[in-house]
């Protein structure tokens, strides 16, 4: 695909490459990519995307190039055929939910993101007891303490310590926060060590000892006599001194990502670190940042509940909404349901094994590795069109630029397409 | 291509038509002058006997954006319980459930908008779009069909304002500010939800009184009502500051209110949900009504007017920017959970869902300070009818709430239903008064349009938008108002005997006041130093309202 640019350059580009949604970056060129203010998942997002190149830009209906109008009855009629189809993966933007929801209620279908084994985790902590939270302007100006449970955010969110933690500009003339890592490897906490050297510290370096830490710590921070030397291999001296730096600071942020979370019944966690919010708000200010797992997960959860009233994992049934964050899952539909329509826009992630009749609408290069019945490439949301994005902490939405002119269809005009054949 | 409507009862305040038999003639989605006898008339519904009233207008009711839709994320059980209950159609506790009213406090964009119509409603505001969460709040509403909405902005918690109060900036630079956000984020009124106290709770100040000091900023609540009500005055828009008083629920709390109608000056201020900022102390139980005084504060200050935010009884979700007291009341959530949010050093919200029942004192003494209100305000024109969406009760319920305050003996047989001490403590069986159907149209067609500045909608004069809405007469006030025999809206039927017969789609409405466009520059400085999102993208353009096709944006003038 040739890079037929759509603005001059340099332009200004928001970064849907992860929840941080970076709108500073500023495009200088494409040929190579050269971002100002780019991290590196945003460089390799951008040059994944220029670089989508000459292969997989036609339609394929069984393995056989064809054109988009053959294409699109050939995934009509799949369609057709199924009674409940599997829509799924929903890497996708706010434009691209809106046409894929009115399509899930007229075709009765279910419909799962491809990240939701985390975000389900989340879900489920906000549902079953709420929780107090907080966005990135806030840790930005306010937080003096973030405690990174499980996750060193840099792997996920690259540019979270450079914006929000290093980043001097405070309108409240706060110093910049301590940055304590819980259950981190000691090898990636350096993600957290300021350009001046300034290092994160540590409670615990095993990832699975989190769940009986972040107890711990509620019981200590309630004043709960712990019978023990050390839990989950961390000293209760130490446990006690990090409670003591929470009560005392002005605005702790409790970071965590659910996919980080490798043990079973991770949701039991995320309370568990939400009543550590919650018992802290009794006597100071702290909040609760979950970070999103990506391929437009907050996007997806958000616009579906506006139209169905539930997140993911939802289905519909004679037009009316269902939710059921266990049952609707791919892994389980891939066994019960008749088709699949698997969705990719921003990635090029291949759908899941499968013997269903399969459609996969998406990133052109995406790699097949079981030929689908019908494969139908389509533009990359804020490259090849324009969208809508939620940020991970979901109060912001910001808009995506098309930044180039190309002959691939969008998700939405494809889904209008196929809804007019099914019509 | 003409339509006639022949023959209906017209009750169209804004003309002081009071049930006169008017014919109505529409063309190109206005109402227009009787055409020469020889025109040609396409269309003729004979509306002999019936009511008709331009289209309903509510003011303030949450129907989209990051609250609401925290309210629908947090509770799916409600939801599908509801579900039920709708198919069972069986009568909850209270006595509020009838065949048309679904009680659903949490529906989805595209049921907002159908509920609406189905009951002859065509426009509603969301009134409360936190500046920097507006692009979600017009997603949502452009996903809502049939009617047409918008919003009013939140400032008095946000830093930059916050920090020009401090720096005593002048009032003309306070102006630019407030009118760069109505443009920014297209809107058409200013709120401001607990003056100063949002922002405080992030500071750990868990109240704010109205000359109490925010710690950080040294400015009060009063100084910070003042302000936008002088700004929103001065820029000639013509919805008054929308104002979230101090103290939301707390008793004894009416005294904050009464001193906040002060705080304007004699400009013109707006109370919301008044009713649940209208609570004394008095009794064993320490919570009584103060609605008398209330509204004869009303009665006195010509230059306030309030919506009153009525609690009904059964399972809802209150979605609040008011993350202060909803942190202070989460511990009365029902079931037991709250979603409680700092926003951006911009704003705050806080989700709970709460279940109002007949038997409880509090509860019960809510509604019926509510009602008091209703009836001791004197002048239908500045008294609103809401349920402050959904966290009174879901919007579906104003039918009923219609027939309490029309109908004096269905009102006191509710009443006698209540807590029994709770009906000690009113005086509601002594208030006689029944609202006539003028006054109805008053308080939720003409005098909202008047409120809002909308000068096309809410009544049925000659160049109006031809928003109509056509009812049986009947004595049973609630069935008559929950389904309209018919529904125009911009000239087209698109209910029929409760029914939508055709999907269409509202316009945004707006309010776009001059201003000094170099108010950006400090503004940009400020967003690259200090925020995480550009100016730029801070701003919505219309683009973006119409760009699907279906969305349209009004400027109203005034």
């Amino acid at each position: 695909m040739k890079n037929n640019l759509n603005l001059s350059l340099p332009t200004s580009v928001t970064c849907p490459a992860c929840g941080m949604l970076c709108d500073d970056l500023v495009l200088n060129s494409t040929a190579p990519v050269s971002i100002q203010n780019a991290c590196a998942k945003s460089i390799s997002f951008f040059e994944q995307s220029f670089n989508t190149g000459s292969t997989n830009t036609a339609p394929s209906v069984a393995g056989k190039t064809t054109d988009l109008e053959t294409a699109i009855k050939a995934a009509a009629s799949i369609l057709a055929k199924s009674k409940a189809p599997l829509i799924a993966g929903l890497g996708t933007e706010v434009q691209g939910m809106r046409a894929i929801m009115r399509l899930a209620t007229t075709s009765n279908a279910m419909l799962d993101h491809m990240h939701s084994e985390s975000s389900v985790r989340n879900t489920l902590t906000m549902q079953n007891g709420g929780w107090l939270t907080t966005t990135l302007s806030e840790i930005k100006n306010r937080a003096d303490l973030i405690l990174a449970i499980g996750t060193d955010i840099g792997s996920s969110h690259p540019r979270f310590f450079e914006k929000l933690v290093w980043d001097s500009s405070s309108l409240f003339d706060k110093p910049s926060p301590e940055v304590i890592y819980l259950g981190v490897p000691a090898e990636k906490t350096k993600a957290a060590t300021s350009p001046t050297g300034k290092l994160a510290s540590s409670v615990g370096d095993d990832p699975k000892h989190v769940p009986e830490i972040v107890n711990a710590l509620n019981a200590l921070l309630i004043n709960k006599k712990i019978h023990a030397e050390t839990v989950g291999g961390v000293a209760i001296a130490t446990l006690q001194a990090l409670v003591e730096k929470l009560k005392t600071a002005k605005y702790a942020v409790m970071v965590w990502s659910a996919s980080s979370f490798k043990f079973s019944h991770a949701e039991l966690t995320i309370q568990s670190i939400v009543q550590l919010v919650n018992q802290l708000n009794e006597t100071t200010r702290a909040a609760g940042l979950p970070l999103n797992s990506g391929d437009g997960d907050s996007s997806v959860n958000n616009t579906s509940t506006w139209l169905s009233g539930y997140p993911t994992r939802n289905r519909f049934v004679d037009g009316k909404p269902e939710y059921d964050n266990h049952h609707f899952s791919t892994q389980k539909q891939l066994e019960n349901s008749d088709a699949l329509l698997w969705v990719s826009t921003f990635n090029p992630i291949s759908a899941p094994q499968t013997t269903l009749p399969t459609v996969v609408i998406g990133h052109p290069d995406t790699k097949l590795e079981r030929t689908p019945d019908v494969f139908i490439p389509v533009g990359i949301p804020g490259v090849d069109h324009a969208g809508a994005m939620f940020r991970m902490d979901s109060s912001i939405t910001l808009p995506l630029k098309k930044l180039r002119n190309h002959e691939l269809p969008n998700l939405s005009e494809v889904i209008t397409k196929i809804e007019a054949e099914l019509a | 291509m003409i339509t006639l409507l022949k023959n209906g009862r017209l009750y169209d305040p804004a003309h002081n038509k009071n049930g006169v038999v008017e014919d109505i003639y529409i063309y190109q989605g206005r109402i227009v002058p009787k055409p020469l006898d020889n025109a040609k008339i396409s269309q003729t519904y004979d509306l002999t006997g019936k009511v008709v009233m331009a289209g309903a207008i509510d003011m303030h009711s949450h129907i989209g954006g990051g609250k609401v839709n925290i309210a629908r994320m947090m509770l799916p059980e409600y939801q599908q319980k509801q579900m039920q209950e709708i198919k069972n159609l069986s009568e909850p506790e209270a006595h509020i459930c009838t065949p048309y009213c679904s009680h659903h406090a949490t529906p989805t964009a595209t049921d907002t908008g159908f509920r609406y119509i189905e009951m002859g409603y065509t426009a509603a505001f969301e009134p409360a779009i936190s500046p920097i969460n507006a692009r979600q709040a017009h997603l949502e509403m452009g996903d809502t069909p049939m009617i047409d909405k918008g919003g009013y902005a939140m400032l008095g918690n946000d830093d930059y304002f916050l920090r020009m109060l401090t720096a005593k900036k002048d009032q003309k630079a306070i102006n630019d500010y407030v009118a760069w956000i109505l443009h920014a984020t297209q809107t058409i009124g200013i709120k401001v939800v607990n003056p100063g106290g949002i922002s405080a709770f992030k500071f750990n100040q868990r109240r704010l009184n109205l000359d109490e000091n925010h710690q950080h900023y040294q400015v009060s609540p009063r100084e910070v009502l003042q302000s936008l009500s002088r700004a929103v005055h001065e820029l000639g828009i013509a919805k008054p500051l929308h104002v979230h008083c101090n103290n939301l629920g707390a008793a004894g709390n009416f005294q904050t209110t009464l001193d906040t109608m002060t705080a304007s000056n004699g400009l013109p201020m707006h109370l919301t949900h008044i009713q649940f900022h209208s609570y004394g102390t008095e009794g064993d139980k320490k919570f009584s009504s103060a609605a008398a005084q209330i509204a004869e504060a009303i009665n006195k200050n010509k230059n306030i007017t309030a919506d009153v935010g009525q609690i009904l009884f059964n399972q809802t979700v209150t979605a609040s920017g008011d993350s202060m007291m909803q942190h202070l009341n989460a511990k009365h959530a029902n079931p037991k959970k709250s979603v409680i949010m700092d926003i951006e050093c911009d704003a705050g919200c806080g989700v709970l869902p709460f279940k109002y029942r007949d038997q409880n004192y509090v509860n019960a003494l809510q509604w019926a300070i509510g009602l008091e209100i209703f009836l001791s305000v004197e002048d239908p024109w500045r008294i609103f009818l809401t349920t402050d969406h959904p966290n009174g009760a879901p919007f579906t319920s104003y039918p009923h709430l219609i027939r309490l305050l029309m109908d004096k003996s269905f009102r006191n047989e509710a009443f006698a239903k209540l807590n029994l001490d709770a009906q000690s403590m009113s005086n509601l069986t002594s208030l006689d008064r029944e609202y006539s159907l003028y006054d109805i149209a008053i308080m939720t067609r003409a005098g909202a349009s008047k409120l809002i500045g909308m000068n096309e909608r809410g009544h049925l004069g000659v160049g109006a938008n031809a928003d109509i809405t056509v009812y049986t007469d009947q004595a049973d006030r609630e069935a008559m108002f929950a389904k309209p025999d018919y529904v125009f809206k911009n000239g087209e039927l698109v209910v029929k005997d409760g029914a939508v017969v055709k999907v269409v789609w509202g316009a945004t409405h707006t309010a776009k006041p001059a201003f000094d466009i170099s108010v950006e520059k400090e503004l940009k400085e400020y967003f690259d130093r200090y925020q995480t999102i550009s100016l730029d993208n801070f701003k919505i353009s219309d683009a973006e309202i119409f760009d699907d096709g279906r969305g349209s944006v009004v400027v109203n003038q005034n």
